[in-house]
């Protein structure tokens, strides 16, 4: 059996806490669990997919319903309703996932729910892999949802499991506020008694649920009243708490999530003598132990990463006690608003604000010059090959807008193929403005994952207004950044399970696009034919470029018991030319002496596109890759 | 135990660092030491550079801080150099001797240091470990245990708060049995290359 299933209370175990708010879940029973894959969220998903499909694979039924829905907002629509009806449904995603679900939440809200619904917003400080670093908790006070912020992995599972008991007392649903150093930190956890699952639910109809003007005015004053039911709760909440450090005088530090790690560590090497007001459910905060707390100092320091969110309400608990407690934090200068916090920054400013040195050394940085390694497209990805074949059939005035996926690889040279990003499916909207302000030809791009998360609604604005671009949808059957999750393009879903498989230029007819080019971009000369035809197409043309992640690709071969043949360069015939190596740009090329140009056969893929656009024909399959 | 351990894996996208990095997570936590392991890998997919703090002991923050490093463990020399910030004096500094030559080399964009020039940069910093962790692996039964060969080298190091066989008795709990053998191979591998340096 798995580990994360053993039900052995008290056993301590190493879970990343990605996987850990998944343990959470299945502890409280867990009956529904729906996303939209993205990091830094996506492992707690996939935890969910992997038991399911372990499940699904012993033909034994899991204890709960999983599914990578088609989007944020429609995971969050499916597991409210599961709510409704009394079962318990966790919904988690990435930080922006929230903006794509947020008409779903701030009505929710109003509604609430009935059985426990925790929602997982995986916030990104320092954009690692993400289009922005919003803070989320703003959201829970934009909605009034109740929210926790846990700081370790453990914690991340007890306010999970915890989480879906105080969405059940408030009937609301409860936002669990994660950031990627909780969801990618791996830490020990304590496992509590997994409880039965509800399994179905019943739905009992009640006029309140439907929020037409009359019911959303009697709504929104019972959500203010849970709200204050839910501070009281903060009030005795466990996870809101003072931890001392030294002997305490007039200082204080108040922080939540990840920064309190930073500052119990610190305090404690700079032997300071501090309270730390350590806030674990964080909306709405608990009033009457700040007020409290800010009575008992006279100095208070807030560490917050990202926006000065308990600073600000701090500072009205202040200014309505008339208490006149000194404030250390964003508006002083002494933290940012930019970026994750680490050690090193929180000891910096300890310093500066406490006046004593800091304990960390400055850091070394060696006089060398080193390489760098930028992520690029695997040698082998067909999104290389749609993109050679684009550049040697479009105008160099061309605008390439383009979305989220693999293929925002594209940006670097040689491609330079993404011209504007804004969110997922943004690529087909703004090819839309473009068309009607220039005279310049058009052509987006889109992954199939992000067609059907939100790349149909601007491709029907397309078709309806006659806008003149060339959309295209590269379809790897997958969604590969992320981590290859399935997606309504698969005839297997997130359990393992079959499922009807959608094809996307079935989607862009219905959707009444007139030119539609499916092609193979491996076959790079019928491809550039193909953009060639959309370019010249009056009106909106779809591109469907399909073929499979080669990554998935060659997994499946292997277990097929097929052979993968590396390819390798005839030097006799080889012209140095360049084109394979300066256009076409694969990973797995390189320069030897004199020039000389050669395959690493470790690296290469074997999709064999290199051969085909070497004009000297030097390039051949060799060996069967090990 | 008592105080802090601060270990940096450092390597390429594929060489197996966050594995490593967990095996000595799930090592810690067996002899019932304190421990957080913190991916960095942001968009990093293969090939990409890839870092893990693994921090033992009376710890609270997941990452570790600049200077204060006890192991920069690297799977490729270059990346040990990337990460020297992390480094003090007494940092014992563990890599592979082969370069792992990146595309922006490879394609004549950027330069790959002189490989000597590289480790006589290290070895500024901390006090240096070289092996041939390709070669050690590669004895062992294949390259795909050179992460395991590094876990040898770390275990020699004596920095660790548990025995070397405590390690090697995780290590081979978490891979598949038929491959018990070469993995045991590679661990005594890198743990015999450290102590006969």
């Amino acid at each position: 059996m798995m580990e994360i299933l053993e039900d052995t209370p008290g056993k301590q175990i190493l879970l990343l806490g990605n996987e850990a708010i998944t343990r959470g879940a299945i502890e409280a029973g867990i009956d529904v669990a729906t996303t939209y894959p993205g990091t830094p969220s996506s492992e707690i998903a996939d935890t969910f997919s992997l038991i399911a499909r372990s499940f699904t694979k012993q033909k034994k039924e899991p204890s709960y319903y999983f599914e990578y829905s088609v989007n944020e907002k429609v995971a969050l629509e499916v597991a409210a309703a599961a709510s409704i009806t009394g079962l318990r449904a966790l919904t988690c995603m990435k930080h922006v996932g929230l903006n794509v679900a947020s008409d779903a939440f701030m009505t929710y809200l109003y509604v609430g729910c009935k059985g426990g619904h925790v929602i997982i917003s995986a916030d990104d400080p320092t954009c690692h892999s993400s289009q922005n670093e919003q803070d989320n908790r703003y959201f829970a006070l934009f909605g009034n949802a109740p929210m926790l912020e846990p700081s370790t992995p453990n914690e991340a599972k007890e306010m999970t499991r915890i989480g879906f008991e105080l969405s059940e007392e408030l009937r609301l649903p409860v936002l669990l506020r994660t950031t990627t150093r909780l969801n990618h930190v791996r830490g020990p956890i304590e496992l509590k008694y997994i409880q039965k699952p509800r399994v179905k639910g019943h739905f009992e109809k009640d006029p309140m649920l439907v929020t037409v003007p009359a019911v959303a005015r009697i709504q929104h004053p019972i959500l203010l009243k849970k709200i204050e039911q839910a501070e009281k709760i903060s009030e005795k909440s466990k996870f809101n708490k003072i931890i001392n450090v030294g002997k305490p005088n007039e200082w204080g530090i108040v922080t939540s999530g990840v920064s309190y790690n930073y500052v119990k560590e610190i305090a404690e090497d700079m032997k300071l003598n501090v309270k730390i007001l350590k806030l674990g459910m964080t909306h709405p905060i608990p009033r009457k132990m700040c007020e409290d707390f800010i009575k008992s100092c006279k100095k208070i320091v807030v560490v917050e990463e990202l926006e000065p969110i308990l600073e600000n309400q701090l500072k009205v608990i202040a200014h309505d006690i008339k208490s006149d407690v000194e404030f250390y934090g964003k508006s002083t200068g002494h933290f940012s608003r930019l970026y994750e916090y680490n050690l090193d920054i929180v000891a910096e400013a300890f310093s500066k604000i406490f006046k004593i040195n800091n304990p960390i050394i400055k850091p070394k940085e060696s006089k060398i010059k080193l390489p760098s390694r930028p992520p690029t497209l695997c040698p082998g990805c067909p999104h290389r090959a749609t993109y050679y074949a684009v550049k040697k059939a479009a105008p160099k005035t061309t605008i390439y807008p383009t979305d989220i996926g693999c293929y925002t690889l594209g940006k670097a040279p040689p491609y330079e193929v993404a011209d504007m990003l804004l969110c997922m499916g943004s690529n087909a909207g703004t090819a839309c403005g473009f068309a009607v302000a220039t005279d310049q030809k058009i052509i987006s791009f889109m992954g199939d994952s992000t067609f059907f998360h939100s790349g149909i609604p601007p491709i029907i604005d397309a078709v309806h207004h006659n806008h003149d671009v060339v959309i295209t949808v590269l379809d790897n059957r997958t969604t590969a950044m992320t981590g290859h999750q399935p997606h309504p393009g698969n005839d297997f879903d997130g359990m393992g399970r079959p499922a009807k498989k959608i094809l996307v230029e079935d989607v862009v007819k219905g959707c009444g696009v007139k030119h539609i080019e499916v092609v193979d971009p491996n076959k790079i000369k019928e491809t550039t034919e193909a953009f060639k035809r959309a370019l010249e197409f009056k009106g909106t043309s779809v591109v469907v470029s399909k073929s499979p992640c080669i990554l998935l690709e060659n997994r499946d071969k292997r277990k097929r018991g097929e052979k993968i043949y590396v390819y390798e360069i005839d030097q006799e015939k080889c012209k140095k030319c360049k084109i394979c190596i300066s256009r076409f740009s694969c990973p797995s090329f390189y320069y030897g002496e004199d020039d000389a140009i050669f395959i690493d056969s470790q690296q290469c893929n074997g999709c064999g596109n290199c051969a085909d656009i070497c004009p000297f024909e030097a390039i051949s399959p060799k060996e069967a890759k090990k | 135990m008592k105080g802090k351990i601060n270990i940096i894996l450092t390597g390429v996208g594929g060489q197996g660092v966050i594995t490593a990095a967990n095996i000595l997570g799930k090592a810690a936590l067996k002899e019932k030491v304190n421990v957080f392991v913190s991916e960095v890998h942001g968009m990093a997919q293969r090939g990409g550079s890839v870092n893990c703090s693994v921090r033992l002991g009376d710890v609270s923050g997941p990452l570790v801080s600049s200077g204060t490093a006890d192991v920069i463990l690297s799977t490729e020399p270059i990346e040990a150099l990337r990460y020297i910030n992390y480094s003090n004096m007494n940092t014992k500094i563990i890599t592979d001797i082969n370069p792992v030559v990146p595309y922006t080399v490879s394609v004549g964009e950027e330069k790959y240091p002189e490989i000597e020039e590289v480790f006589k940069e290290l070895s500024k910093y901390g006090k240096l470990f070289k092996l041939d962790a390709v070669k050690l692996s590669k004895d062992a039964g294949a390259l795909i245990t050179k992460n395991i060969v590094m876990l040898g080298a770390l275990a020699a190091t004596n920095v660790l708060p548990f025995s070397s066989e405590k390690l090697l008795e995780t290590i081979l709990e978490n891979v598949p049995k038929k491959f018990a053998a070469m993995n045991r191979r590679a661990f005594e591998g890198g743990l015999k290359a450290i102590k006969n340096d």
